[in-house]
Parts: structure tokens; sequence; C-alpha cells
């Protein structure tokens, strides 16, 4: 199964009406997606506007694959649920997002081997076609580096700042 | 401060919250109070303290005083030890008014942040006695310090 998501903020339809069309197209039943509300609707793939957190992580332990919007939730979800992951960054130049962050998270974390970034629709295309190829990652654990907790940690211990 | 520090850990949706929840560990010992703005968030935190404040972003004005107004209440009925935030408008809030009820504040941003730290983050600088970043090449000197990642 093949599990779409543009997260709990806005409809990323761009991303959500080239899904829908290249699923059509390859008769594809076997694709969800979580479109946020307000979102243009599918015509061929399962849709919802939003899951709750216990039906998203039942989703992501479902999905073989996962295509989102580059949004960290998302990412930390899917990586944690050790799912392959294809995201497409929101771009702020055609409304989707208020600022570029997205790009640049894209951009950092595929360096990081963390995700396989698609910048275009013709990069996503490519990716949907060869979705079978992408390899499972290694599973995150579920809490942060231990380096980062241990410091807030003995911040929070700390008596005097 | 008392021997189990209270904590006031706030953040908007999405990657924010789940990024918080990722930092649980650090509280061990704290009791911890998670602000965030869905309701639907509660089952995620166990047996832990859990309440819903409105959400803003910086460009609605109106909400964003709604959400001030609500940080103001909670902060003072609290009186939090520490406030710690990973973001974003509402967090900016709360880690910036934390002073005014005698809590230190940590800021810990976004791990989306990969280029350059949010709006809230780089302002969050100010106020913060503890300022965060998750990418290494982004911590300097007199700006913010690196600890890790949430990954």
């Amino acid at each position: 199964m093949i599990l779409v998501t543009v997260g709990t903020d806005l409809p990323f339809d761009r991303m959500v009406k080239l899904i829908d069309a290249w699923a059509k197209e390859h008769s594809r039943s076997d694709v969800f997606a979580q479109i946020g509300e307000g979102a243009w609707t599918p015509e061929h793939i399962e849709s919802a506007p939003f899951l709750s957190p216990e039906d998203f992580a039942a989703k992501c332990a479902e999905a073989d694959v996962i295509v989102a919007h580059a949004g960290m939730g998302t990412i930390l979800s899917a990586l944690h649920a050790g799912k392959p992951l294809v995201v497409m960054p929101r771009r702020a130049s055609l409304g989707e997002q208020r600022n570029e962050h997205q790009l640049a998270t894209a951009k950092h974390m595929e360096e990081k081997g963390k995700v396989t970034a698609a910048f275009t629709e013709d990069d996503l295309l490519h990716q949907l076609n060869h979705i079978a190829d992408l390899k499972p990652r290694e599973p995150i654990g579920p809490h942060a580096s231990k380096s980062l907790t241990d410091g807030i940690h003995d911040f929070i211990f700390k008596i005097t700042g | 401060m008392s021997a189990r520090p209270k904590i006031l850990a706030l953040s908007s949706g999405g990657g924010h919250w789940v990024q918080m929840l990722r930092l649980r560990p650090a509280f061990e010992g704290c009791d911890v109070l998670f602000a965030t703005v869905k309701p639907g968030y509660q089952s995620q935190v166990g047996d832990a303290r859990f309440t819903v404040i409105p959400d803003a972003n910086r460009w609605n004005k109106f909400a964003l005083l709604k959400t001030a107004a609500a940080i103001i209440g909670l902060l003072l009925r609290e009186r939090p030890d520490v406030v710690i935030s990973t973001g974003a408008a509402p967090g900016f809030f709360a880690v910036s008014l934390a002073k005014f009820v005698g809590a230190r504040s940590i800021w810990v941003d976004s791990i989306a942040n990969a280029e350059e730290l949010s709006m809230s983050g780089k302002k969050a600088g100010a106020h913060a006695s503890l300022w965060l970043t998750q990418w290494e090449h982004l911590s300097t000197e007199k700006g913010p310090r690196h600890f890790g990642s949430v990954l």
C-alpha cells in the first residue's frame, strides 16, 4: 500500500492531483491519501482529510512506502515506522507554504540519507514509476538523540542558569 | 526549585508537536504539563497532564492575541520552573514571557529549519535561557547552541 500524506496543516493539491492521475493511469487501487481540510478530493484514490495520531500510525505500519510533503512531523513518523519515504517540498513561490523551509528540509534530510526528495513534478513521477525499488530504512528510535535530551535534562536540573 | 521541577512543554501542532514528544526523556523526574493546539494529541502523552491552547501564526494578529492571553493565563496559573518549546509562534510567546513568572526557558528550534533559524527561533534567542538549534552548522558562538537533534 502507498500512503500519501500532506500533514495536518494545509492541503497540498498539486502533489495529490499528480498522484491521483498516476494511480488512475497505472490502475493502482492500493493508494490511500490523507489530504487536509478543504483539499481537492481525489477521483481515483481513497482519501480522508485528517487521521487521528493512532489511525495515522496504523496506516504507516501498513504502508510499503510513504509519499509526503516535506514536513518534519511526517518525516519523523515515517522514519520511526522504518518505511521508505519520498518527500516533495511545498513551495512558498506557489502559495503552498509561507516560506521555503521545506526545500531546505528535503535537501538536508536527503543528504543525511533519510528521505528521497522529489523537487519537481517530473521527479515525483519518476519516483512513483520506480516505487517498488525504494528500500526500507533502518527505523529511528522513539526519542531524540541522547546528547540533546541529556543536555536539556541537565539544564532543567541546574539550579542557577 | 522544588524537588520535582515543574515543566511547561508548549508547542504548535504537526511537526512541532512530534518533536516535543521525542524530547520526553529530558523531562525524567519532572512534573510536565504539555500544552498544544489539538485535543486529539492527548492520547500520546499517557498519564502526563495536558491542556489545549488556541492555535495562531504570525499572519493572524487577532488569533495571536487570543493565544498570547491563553499563555499568560497558563503561566500565571501553573508557575512553571522551566518553559520549553519546539515552536512555533505560540511557543515564542511562552518562552519570551517565561521570565515574568520567574521561569527559565528553552527554545529548541525545529529540525525543519536546516538552512536558517525560523523567524520565531531568531527572535526567541533574545529571551530564552537556553537557545538550541538542531543543526550543527547553524550554531555560533553568540547564537544558538547545538546539543543534538530529534533524530
